[in-house]
């Protein structure tokens, strides 16, 4: 959905971790200004959590930390650039930007 | 009625573990942050209880926790940890210049006085302050721009900033150590420093007697004597009687010199406490017994201390901020291993129980007197 202005509710699926650090649930939404963009969601994202700052992208790059993933509409968008233009399904909130650890041991 | 809160940081989340002042009934809470390393918990002298965490991951980065109330309830703080200017670079494994990078946060050092101002080391190697109750970070860059940084390499550890020592009777003056710089000393609260590292011989340096480029492990104090310091280097066991500016070994009888954790007796100067580790090829205690060694003189002269402690099969290691001291009498001596137990004596070393024996590896151990 998105209103006149142009702003449209994005979700956002984070990993186990940063649900527990920020105290949310599994599915974020936040209200994103058009163009929606990975760099918009998580500039969204983090001014409502303070605390996820730094934890999803790097603070003095601004990248996307080296084992998270993004993936949007079944397709891995980690290498798209945080400015690169988000799906319309994204935008409009029916599918959500899932942003995922990478799996490993220990 | 006082009692005692030990504040444990492991691999896999912190857990706090309180007794009475008899130390013999234990109350253990946690996990908090589980999942996430807890390189390091400390509370503050000024007010037990504020608490300060270091949570990092290697997905998530570093992120910093502080608690208003004696850990029942956390909040995260300021985790924004830049360096000053343009970082500049310091040799890499093979001696190549590398740029200086935040990984995380060794070492929290709470103020002796204020509950709000509290000192980080961090991974590459710096020293940073809050006066905010961990809300905002700033680098003492003194330290790293002193003139050796570009020198400084990293151990199989990282180069990690993991010691803060902060002289009780010189609010101006501190001791910091790195892995694998050395130690350094400031006099005026943190703008200027010095490597204090003359005396030290580490053969796996070009020049064994240089100003820095030492492993050193970890320096402890006491509080009533803060010029003497007491140093478990890569090997050898270090002493200095006039604030750094030159050490003598004192490893004397010691099964081994190398080792990681060193720690003073909360009333006795001269009594030392250190975890002997077989070598620097091989992170387990010698003989797979598990020993403290004891010494009441200072040095030189140490004794095992082993009553309560596995005497076979027992191939842990104790790192270097797993080991502290409570304030009660007798003193009580804490210290945590790789392998998830963490062990109280309440008789000054004599004796030792396991408060738990199955947390993830422990990589540090902090303790709170509090008097109720």
């Amino acid at each position: 959905m998105s209103d006149s202005r142009g702003a449209g509710r994005v979700r956002v699926i984070l990993p186990y971790h940063l649900r527990m650090l920020a105290g949310v649930g599994a599915e974020v939404p936040l209200e994103v200004a058009a163009p929606v963009t990975a760099a918009r969601v998580l500039d969204a994202l983090e001014a409502r959590y303070p605390m996820l700052r730094g934890t999803i992208r790097e603070y003095e790059t601004g990248q996307r930390r080296a084992f998270l993933r993004f993936f949007v509409c079944e397709e891995d968008w980690s290498h798209e650039g945080m400015d690169a233009e988000l799906p319309e399904k994204v935008a409009k909130g029916e599918e959500p930007l899932l942003i995922l650890g990478a799996i490993a041991g220990g | 009625m006082s009692s005692v809160r030990v504040l444990v940081g492991t691999r896999k989340g912190a857990f706090i573990l309180s007794a009475d002042g008899k130390r013999k009934q234990w109350t253990v809470n946690g996990p908090f942050f589980a999942g996430w390393e807890i390189y390091h918990a400390k509370g503050s002298p000024a007010d037990p209880n504020r608490l300060y965490a270091s949570q990092s991951s290697g997905w998530f980065g570093q992120t910093m926790q502080r608690s208003d109330d004696g850990g029942a309830t956390w909040a995260p703080v300021g985790n924004k940890f830049t360096y000053d200017g343009i970082p500049g670079t310091h040799q890499w494994y093979d001696g190549t210049p590398h740029p200086w990078e935040f990984k995380r946060v060794w070492h929290l050092e709470p103020s002796l006085t204020d509950a709000d101002t509290v000192y980080a080391g961090v991974e590459d190697a710096a020293l940073f302050k809050s006066s905010d109750g961990g809300g905002h970070w700033e680098e003492l860059a003194g330290l790293r721009q002193h003139g050796t940084g570009p020198h400084w390499q990293p151990g199989a550890g990282g180069m990690c900033l993991h010691t803060i020592l902060l002289d009780p009777d010189n609010p101006q003056r501190m001791y910091i150590a790195i892995s694998a710089a050395g130690a350094f000393r400031t006099d005026d609260g943190g703008k200027n420093w010095k490597p204090i590292n003359k005396g030290l011989v580490s053969n796996f340096m070009p020049d064994p007697t240089a100003e820095v480029g030492h492993c050193v492990h970890h320096v402890a104090m006491h509080r009533s004597r803060p010029e003497v310091l007491f140093m478990q280097k890569h090997w050898d066991v270090m002493r200095s009687d006039n604030a750094g500016d030159s050490w003598q070994e004192v490893s004397g009888n010691l099964p081994t010199d190398f080792g990681f954790a060193i720690d003073v007796h909360a009333h006795e100067p001269d009594t030392l406490y250190v975890v002997p580790i077989k070598s620097d090829s091989e992170h387990f205690v010698p003989e797979g017994k598990l020993r403290v060694f004891r010494s009441r003189t200072g040095g030189n002269e140490w004794e095992p201390l082993t009553q309560g402690l596995p005497q076979k099969d027992c191939y842990v290691n104790v790192l270097r901020d797993a080991m502290a001291v409570d304030q009660l009498d007798a003193c009580g001596v804490y210290f945590g291993t790789s392998g998830g137990q963490v062990y109280a004596s309440a008789d000054a070393g004599d004796s030792w129980m396991p408060i738990v024996r199955d947390l993830p590896a422990v990589l540090s151990v902090e303790v709170q007197t509090l008097e109720q």
